[in-house]
């Protein structure tokens, strides 16, 4: 053993005694925490909580469907279940999950920062988020919301369920999400390590940029708009009321002006870790880094200008619809232009298959047919048949759950150890990963097919001829319920005894592995610096535990070299690569 | 249910829907295969058998990238124009149009026919012959949709939406509520009957009168015609309404607390104005009937009323 290597081992063994996880103790130093850290675990936490809450409704919705009439619950109950499954989970669990927990854990460590640039104002914003929680909570025991996530009017004007605590929860919950978004870019602003340039960052931090500023300037929109809502609901002021000139249709633009770019606040997040993890996985350069994190930033522009196409139906002006599809389609191309980017990563890498990739993997399937199915609906004549039905239902779960949900569990695995220092158990998580991949298929993919038989989405009870694509769908879920419940298991065994993490079990090169795991309160020892590109798998190799080996054949900086030389030269680059390890 | 085709074709505007939704399904289908087949394909050649080791510098291809730009973007370029295209023509009102008025109320559709006919739940028209619905709603938003005619327009309040359309086929299909309106929105389904010109003509006369039956059994009919069985039951069983069975001769406790005897008169004000007395433990939610039961048909809803004993 080295010199260099013994001191490593010293230096790894102080780390252990004390890490975030453990010191500062007791519960108050966690309640009272300005680390991003431990923030983002208590983030982590309630959006599980939201997501298992969330995904409760789910099976019960689906249960209720699986025959028409009733089967468990009568029409006011499901109407109420559909709406708080959707409302939870946009706005409680997939808008949050991503950036806030994930991100808030990893993003300063990624750039090599010791916090984020406004501590307290991140404390802030997960109490405030809790407090906005506790409005949705309110609403959900006192007799339930019935208008469906999108609280359209008249109808959530109309309404006697609890509308307006539901909503005000909402508004609270778009704050929590605006500091989120303000502190991440200033944070990747100013506190980037030396030698990370804006073109040297991790593209997960490109992706949580565009992400957050989506989150600020689209945010106070749907703060209007529900303020707008309740007004109307209290004092009836008419805005929305055609009785007093006001107009229904204005709620829909007002409401879509930010949800159609929050469904891009969830994806967006999705896209970044997918970036991370191919590359890991790959073991290899990405492809095409400055179209990928330059498309975030076009996607998360041209998702401003779209909303409309989901009105295509509420009678607006032809022309009105003409532009929104022309632009609908425009918003498709970055995305496929990442899809291909991350499947060319893959080419001449070196890939291994743990879960991380996996979900990886289903998400590249599901996410291209999510996107590729939005081309029916972007399509003008095609959406008026589509508009409204199971289609669209199957189309944006493709989306938000294949997508990020699956980006989400794959992010979840691979920054595990890093999080609480511990391994998972892969067998199991490749059989909840399968479970979770097949019933996620067998629930939605029927819905396509009833979507284009004409089934309308948000009905109670349905004609006969939809019955065995209901069924078929309802059956998805319970295996999708037992993935899920798997998982949950083993990441609960792997907490109490899995096997301890190394620094850097997947042999990633970004910032956050040269780390102990879990890290220190401070981050890192010292002040880390980027030496190295994030995805430089062809000039650099960290083992493990952290040790790095440069390939003394690699040119000093390849970005310019022509890519017709490239490809030829690598053959012989591996070659020798192979000889330089065997000396090692 | 043949999960790969789509609905019956019933409308003029069908085929060119159902030939552009063909066409993205085979682009889809192909897109996705060969992103599939190059995934696979990489995941087998390019798996680490032994330890990690440097790899491709290889970082970008212009050439490649350029292509998979362009190649997308002319294909959606295809889609859009195309469905641009065929959305102008559904917007096309013919001439010689017939215009039906559509109204949707929580939760039934109600037809106004041009020669003051009218109908609920049930659309009855003469095949070939152009229509333009006229659509509206009372209440919420509803939306009108025929999957056969591939048409679907939103019911908005205090505003007309319209349709142009022609059904080429006979038959009867169903109409669906597509947008979320409460509490019996899976309810709110309606058949649109396509069906020769003389039929047409003989149904018009007949639905004024009832034609040739008794007042009971022309009562039953405008139950399920007029969607009053989505709200009310006959067999005493619970619903958004009372049930109707015995109910004839009752003391009824209102929500103000006053009792009411169910008589003729009481019967004809809830049918016209349901809200002026409401039914203890009932929410005001009906429409009212005004203007769409004519004074015989009032009369035979009556009769039924009563004959549930």
């Amino acid at each position: 053993m080295t010199t260099t290597q013994a001191l490593g081992k010293v230096a790894s063994e102080l780390q252990e005694e004390r890490n975030y996880l453990n010191y500062p103790k007791g519960i108050w130093s966690w309640l009272t925490t300005v680390d991003h850290k431990r923030i983002g675990l208590m983030y982590l936490f309630s959006v599980l909580l939201f997501f298992f809450a969330g995904g409760v409704f789910a099976l019960l919705l689906r249960f209720e469907l699986i025959a028409p009439g009733k089967d468990i619950v009568g029409p006011d109950t499901y109407n109420q279940l559909f709406t708080l499954h959707g409302a939870i989970m946009v706005f409680l669990f997939i808008i949050p999950a991503i950036p806030a927990a994930l991100g808030n854990f990893i993003l300063p460590i990624m750039l090599g920062a010791k916090d984020v640039a406004f501590p307290r104002l991140n404390l802030l914003s997960f109490y405030v988020y809790v407090f906005g929680a506790s409005f949705c909570l309110y609403s959900l025991v006192t007799g339930g919301v019935d208008t469906g996530w999108t609280f359209y009017t008249p109808y959530s004007v109309e309404t006697n369920t609890n509308v307006i605590s539901m909503t005000l929860g909402v508004f609270i919950l778009g704050f929590s999400s605006i500091f989120t978004g303000m502190n991440f870019i200033v944070t990747i602003h100013r506190l980037r390590a030396p030698g990370m340039t804006w073109f040297n960052m991790p593209l997960f931090l490109w992706g949580i940029y565009a992400t957050s500023l989506i989150q600020i300037l689209a945010t106070p929109v749907l703060a209007i708009t529900l303020v707008l809502l309740i007004l109307e609901r209290v004092w009836g002021i008419g805005i929305f009321d055609p009785a007093m000139g006001g107009d229904p249709v204005l709620y829909q633009h007002f409401f879509w002006f930010y949800s159609h770019p929050a469904v891009y606040i969830m994806i967006l997040p999705g896209m970044a870790i997918i970036s991370e993890l191919i590359a890991t996985f790959s073991h290899k350069k990405i492809f095409g880094y400055v179209p990928i994190a330059f498309s975030s930033v076009a996607i998360a522009l041209v998702s401003f200008i779209v909303w409309g196409h989901h009105m295509f139906t509420s009678g607006q002006s032809d022309l009105a619809s003409m532009i929104f599809s022309f632009l609908t389609f425009l918003v498709g191309i970055p995305s496929g232009i990442k899809v291909f980017n991350w499947i060319a990563t893959m080419y001449k890498g070196s890939l291994t298959f743990q879960a991380p990739m996996l979900y990886t993997h289903a998400f590249l399937a599901l996410f291209t047919i999510g996107g590729l199915t939005g081309i029916y609906l972007g399509t003008l004549s095609v959406d008026v048949h589509l508009h409204d039905t199971y289609f669209v239902v199957a189309h944006f779960h493709y989306v938000m759950m294949g997508g990020t949900v699956m980006a989400f569990l794959g992010g979840l695995h691979y920054w595990w150890p890093k999080m609480f220092g511990k391994m998972y158990n892969e067998t199991w998580a490749t059989v909840s990963a399968a479970l979770i991949f097949i019933g996620f298929n067998v629930t939605f993919f029927p819905q396509f097919i009833m979507g284009a038989q004409g089934m309308p989405r948000r009905y109670y009870t349905y004609i006969d001829q939809y019955q065995s694509m209901h069924a078929l769908s309802t059956y998805g879920t319970w295996i999708l319920g037992v993935g899920f419940l798997i998982m949950a298991g083993y990441l609960t065994v792997s907490l109490i005894n899995g096997k301890k993490a190394t620094k850097n079990p997947w042999l990633g090169l970004t910032l956050e592995w040269t780390t102990a795991s879990p890290p220190p309160t401070e981050n890192f020892l010292g002040n880390p610096r980027q030496l190295w590109g994030p995805y430089d798998y062809d000039k650099v190799l960290m083992d493990e535990n952290g040790l790095v080996i440069f390939n003394p054949n690699a040119p000093k900086d390849d970005r310019h070299a022509k890519d017709e030389n490239g490809s030829a030269t690598s053959h012989k680059r591996d070659g020798k690569t192979t000889t330089m390890k065997q000396t090692v | 249910m043949n999960p790969f085709s789509m609905p019956e074709k019933a409308s003029n505007h069908a085929s060119d829907i159902d030939a552009l939704f063909f066409f993205i399904t085979d682009v889809a289908v192909g897109l996705f295969l060969l992103i599939t087949i190059v995934s696979i394909t990489f995941l087998w050649l390019y798996r680490r058998k032994g330890k990690a080791f440097f790899t491709s510098p290889i970082s970008h291809n212009n050439r490649l990238e350029i292509t998979w730009t362009i190649i997308p973007t002319i294909l959606v370029f295809v889609v859009f124009f195309w469905g641009f295209r065929s959305y102008l023509d559904m917007q096309v009102v013919e001439t010689d149009a017939m215009e039906i008025k559509v109204t949707g109320k929580k939760w039934f559709w109600a037809f106004d026919y041009p020669n003051g006919v009218n109908s609920v739940n049930e659309l009855v028209v003469p095949e070939g012959k152009p229509l333009k619905f006229l659509i509206s709603s009372e209440d919420v938003l509803h939306s009108f949709y025929i999957p056969a005619f591939r048409t679907k327009m939103d019911a908005v309040p205090n505003r007309y939406t319209v349709i142009g359309t022609r059904p080429t086929k006979q038959g009867t299909f169903d109409i669906f509520c597509a947008e979320y309106c409460g509490k019996s929105h899976s309810e709110m389904i309606g058949k649109i009957r396509v069906v020769s010109t003389t039929e047409y003509n003989k149904w018009l006369e007949e639905s004024e009168s009832g034609g040739n039956v008794s007042p009971v059994e022309f009562g039953a009919k405008l139950y399920v015609s007029k969607a009053c069985a989505t709200c009310h039951s006959v067999d005493g069983s619970a619903n958004t309404g009372p049930t109707w069975k015995g109910i004839y001769g009752k003391k009824h406790k209102m929500a103000d607390g006053k009792e009411v005897i169910v008589d003729e008169n009481y019967l004809r004000e809830s049918m016209l104005e349901p809200n002026a007395k409401v039914v203890a433990g009932y929410q005001p939610v009906m429409p009212t009937y005004q203007g769409i039961l004519k004074e015989k048909q009032i009369d035979a809803l009556i009769a039924y009323i009563k004959s549930l004993k």
